[in-house]
């Protein structure tokens, strides 16, 4: 049979792995295995029991909670008997549940425990298309009386009941799907206005993974813990589909507060988390390092910065010398691999960091352990994931190119869209949405980037927040704006060009370390004011901003900048209360600066109020010089 | 399991005496088996000391205890401990550096069989009762969900977090009463509400009969079946928490006199 399900996936593993582990669940202390043949056991009496409960094709399940087994018996259930499987976020406020479980008519919710069932039995008056709510965690629910609620255990023992007067009924209706039958609806978390169903197809969710493992292979005997929420689309991406796909065992913390101590017991081979997670790391182990004895912090510093060297070598492509190969040797056997084994990552093939930007410190970070760790970008609306590093191809600019069978393209108006076998099929009851997001098969992402030489794909902004050059480039001041805030000298930065010929800055020095730079070589400053233009400061500043527009395209790069004299804040309300720039409001108070940076002016003369904190207002007079970042040497 | 023909607990006309000073005055209670029995009272009203006297720490001058329809004023603790009343201290009676597991597998000791050779060789039976009580134990810790505090010693927790492992540990012990001294005392609204629920887990989840003493008035009127109120060291009134609210012998007590 062609397993063009995922249902099918599962009874074919269940045929070839048999008993071998596919789940592993930690309880009471001890890593409970599951098998391929209790796994697919659990789902038929799960399924079965749904079917002796009404449930039939195309009927909805909603699930919540932390990520068990007994949530993908529920998912992999629902689907093998024509159904689809609706994650909602275990946090979710009550409204936020009941706005998901309504749309999307649900019939049935499996939830976890008391917590969730008291969330629910309290909106059970706003649900009206929902029958029954199954808990599998019966802590504290014993003199529940509701004749909506259902143990899973329950339900899986209707389930064998029915199984024993209809045999065959489970094969039948496993061969029933199909690939385009829809497995799952991925609400999207949405910023702004109600949350949007994206409804994907079994074939958009399996040959997602089959194009990703093409491009980095998982074997059956991979371990993979599965700790971020299940209704997010890049859980069920790895733990669901992707296990599925290659046979991977999955194992589930004990509680989600367990989770660093579970990941260094597993030691899983692949890990997909977002940015948080990994910038967590690196300042638990800085702040292990610092705590350690003189000699520790000697030799881990020693060995971290050899590390660097040889991360810095095949970010560039080159090959390490023997040197530098034998010293990273030795940092491994000394350093290194505790550290990783640490944090579990000591046996990790890859790990995929994606939803948001990283800082390149922290991928130099990892890759200096020899961890790694690589960029994807996706949308839940393309099951997950579309680009991806390759291994010894990392940018960290870059996003990577897209897997097999996903075509990436720049529209005129500079939105990357794609287009794969896994575009989904649209939103679940929302028709001006999906036309808005789906145009010919293509998939709009409301992301603006480009293709850089090597066919990376690079991200820069949200459509809605990119500008236009006078000439119609576009370009991001944000991505522009964090490029250069990456150097720890540059504290703020207000990139403006909106209908002008080029891209300026205005910028703020960060005080600490410039003036501590600044004393090292005996650079002799009074004020905030005198310090910012000094031309030593001024030609560093011009250094990080060359630095900033080094992989740049050349149209949009910084072309000048001021050091402004003050620094920005949110009581001059140049700033938000969240230290968001406001850019309009700046632009207008500076317009004096602005004019100049794109007269060819050398020299601005400029007088700006300061509010000082007691309440007093004074005016600064000085005059701020305009510099050119391509030119090199700032005269005194 | 104790069949409730007859209250699980009677106390009756306890007196109980420190040289001139008169802790309790025939004090009479009787509670019945899965109940929650709150004891309130100003400070100095003798609410530990009753707990002291049921657990056994102090011998009462007069008056006697039954304990499911046994007497046991003269038992010595470890002896009512092994019949199954246990108890939490008011200050946190914990061994500070040893794990929070290891404490909960202490709290089983009186569950222990195997000798002293065969525990010493930890072989056959003593390895096998080892995985039992380690089962048991784990499945407290899933309970009162300490999980991630497992291999962590005691000291090092938050003073929240080291009562629920002092409950953990009295629960080690599966009593049929359970003795609770303050249960939340310096605790914050939230983690005062974590215990409530434990508390009430643990009267429906194992039929657990409860004593708590117990100062924050709107949790035990929460969760309490029956509540007594003493004041220097006599009951001055008992009944459900609604009844004892309105009695005036209560409101003065806590009042003062008008």
């Amino acid at each position: 049979m062609q397993e063009d399900t995922l249902p099918k996936l599962l009874v074919r593993n269940a045929a070839r792995y048999r008993h071998k582990t596919a789940l592993r669940e930690k309880e009471f202390g001890v890593w409970q295995p599951v098998t391929w043949s209790d796994y697919l056991g659990h789902v038929q009496r799960f399924a079965l029991g749904l079917a002796s409960l009404g449930f039939s094709r195309g009927d909805k399940v909603a699930i919540i909670g932390d990520n068990r087994p007994e949530w993908v018996y529920a998912e992999l259930g629902a689907q093998a008997v024509g159904g689809v499987a609706v994650g909602v976020y275990q946090d979710s406020l009550p409204r936020e549940i009941t706005y998901v479980i309504d749309h999307c008519d649900a019939r049935i919710i499996v939830v976890e425990d008391q917590e969730q069932v008291d969330k629910l039995l309290e909106i059970k008056p706003d649900l009206p298309k929902v029958e029954k709510v199954i808990y599998y965690d019966s802590k504290g629910l014993k003199n529940y009386r509701d004749p909506l609620l259902l143990s899973f255990a329950a339900v899986e023992a209707l389930g064998e009941a029915f199984g024993v007067q209809n045999p065959d009924y489970f094969d039948r209706e496993v061969r029933a799907g199909s690939g385009g039958d829809v497995a799952i609806i991925a609400y999207t978390s949405g910023t702004t206005g109600l949350p949007k169903g994206a409804v994907l197809t079994h074939t958009n969710l399996i040959r997602m993974a089959q194009n990703l493992l093409a491009v980095d292979p998982l074997t059956a005997d991979d371990e993979f813990l599965s700790f971020l929420p299940l209704a997010w689309v890049g859980e069920q991406m790895m733990s669901i589909s992707a296990a599925l796909w290659s046979g991977m065992t999955v194992n589930y913390p004990e509680e989600p507060e367990t989770v660093q101590a579970n990941l260094k017991e597993i030691g899983p081979h692949v890990m997909f988390s977002p940015p948080r997670i990994w910038e967590d790391m690196v300042s638990k182990v800085q702040v292990k390092l610092d705590d350690a004895g003189w000699f520790k912090r000697m030799v881990s510093r020693a060995f971290m910065s050899v590390g660097y060297r040889m991360a810095d070598c095949r970010f560039q492509g080159r090959r390490p010398g023997i040197g530098l190969r034998l010293a990273y040797l030795a940092g491994e056997l000394l350093v290194f691999s505790a550290v990783k084994d640490h944090l579990g990552l000591v046996n990790l093939k890859r790990a995929y960091t994606g939803g948001a930007a990283l800082g390149p410190d922290v991928f130099r970070f990892f890759h200096a352990l020899g961890v790694n760790l690589k960029q994807i970008y996706g949308q839940t609306e393309i099951a997950g994931i579309s680009v991806v590093h390759r291994d010894g191809e990392i940018k960290f600019n870059t996003v990577g190119r897209p897997i097999p069978e996903t075509e990436i393209r720049i529209s005129p108006d500079g939105e990357i869209v794609s287009r794969s076998p896994s575009v989904f099929a649209g939103y679940y009851k929302n028709d001006a949405a999906t036309a808005e997001t789906l145009k010919e098969g293509w998939l709009h992402s409301g992301d603006a980037g480009y293709l850089d030489q090597d066919g990376h794909l690079v991200v820069i902004d949200r459509v809605k927040d990119v500008m236009r050059l006078a000439d119609g480039t576009i370009f991001s001041p944000q991505f522009l704006e964090n490029k250069m805030k990456f150097s720890p000298y540059i504290k703020e930065a207000v990139v403006l060009g909106r209908d002008r010929p080029y891209v300026v800055a205005l910028l703020n020095i960060e005080m600490g370390n410039v003036g501590m730079w600044a004393e090292r070589r005996q650079i002799p400053y009074t004020t905030y004011v005198d310090l910012t233009q000094k031309p030593q400061v001024l030609e560093l500043i011009a250094q990080e901003v060359r630095k900033a527009n080094e992989d740049v395209p050349a149209a949009v790069r910084v072309k000048k900048f001021v050091v402004l004299h003050k620094e920005l804040d949110a009581d001059d309300e140049e700033l938000t209360r969240t230290r968001k720039v406001r850019r309009g409001f700046i632009s207008e108070k500076y317009g004096v600066l602005v004019e100049g940076l794109y007269s060819g002016a050398g020299e601005i003369p400029i007088e700006t109020d300061v509010k000082y904190r007691d309440g007093r207002q004074v005016k600064i007079k000085t005059s701020l010089r305009v510099i050119s970042a391509d030119d090199v040497g700032v005269k005194a | 399991m104790y069949a409730p023909v007859s209250p699980q607990l009677v106390i009756d006309s306890l007196t109980l005496h420190f040289g001139g000073v008169t802790a309790l005055t025939g004090v009479h209670l009787e509670v019945n088996a899965g109940e929650i029995t709150a004891v309130i009272g100003p400070n100095g009203a003798g609410k530990t000391s009753l707990l002291n006297c049921i657990s056994g720490l102090y011998r009462p001058n007069a008056g006697r205890l039954f304990f499911e329809e046994q007497e046991i004023t003269n038992t010595v603790p470890h002896r009512r401990a092994e019949l199954g009343i246990g108890r939490t201290f008011q200050n946190i009676e914990l061994f500070k550096h040893l794990t929070v597991l290891e404490n909960l597998m202490l709290g089983r000791h009186i569950h222990m069989k195997t000798g002293l050779l065969s525990g010493g060789l930890f072989w056959g039976p003593a390895r096998r009762e080892e995985e039992l009580h380690r089962r048991r134990v784990e499945e407290i810790i899933d309970f009162l969900e300490i999980e991630s505090i497992r291999h962590k010693a005691v000291g090092t927790l938050a003073y929240g977090l080291q009562k629920r492992v002092e409950l953990g540990r009295a629960l080690a012990l599966e009593p049929r009463l359970l003795l609770l001294d303050e249960p939340m005392a310096g605790m914050n609204l939230e983690e005062k509400e974590d215990m409530a629920r434990f508390i009430l887990d643990v009267a429906e989840e194992w039929g657990t009969t409860l004593i708590l003493i117990e100062h924050d008035m709107g949790v035990v009127m929460d969760i309490s079946d029956r509540v007594a109120v003493l004041d220097f060291g006599r009951k001055i009134a008992e009944g459900t928490p609604e009844e004892v609210q309105q009695n005036p012998l209560v409101i003065r007590a806590y009042l003062g006199k008008q």
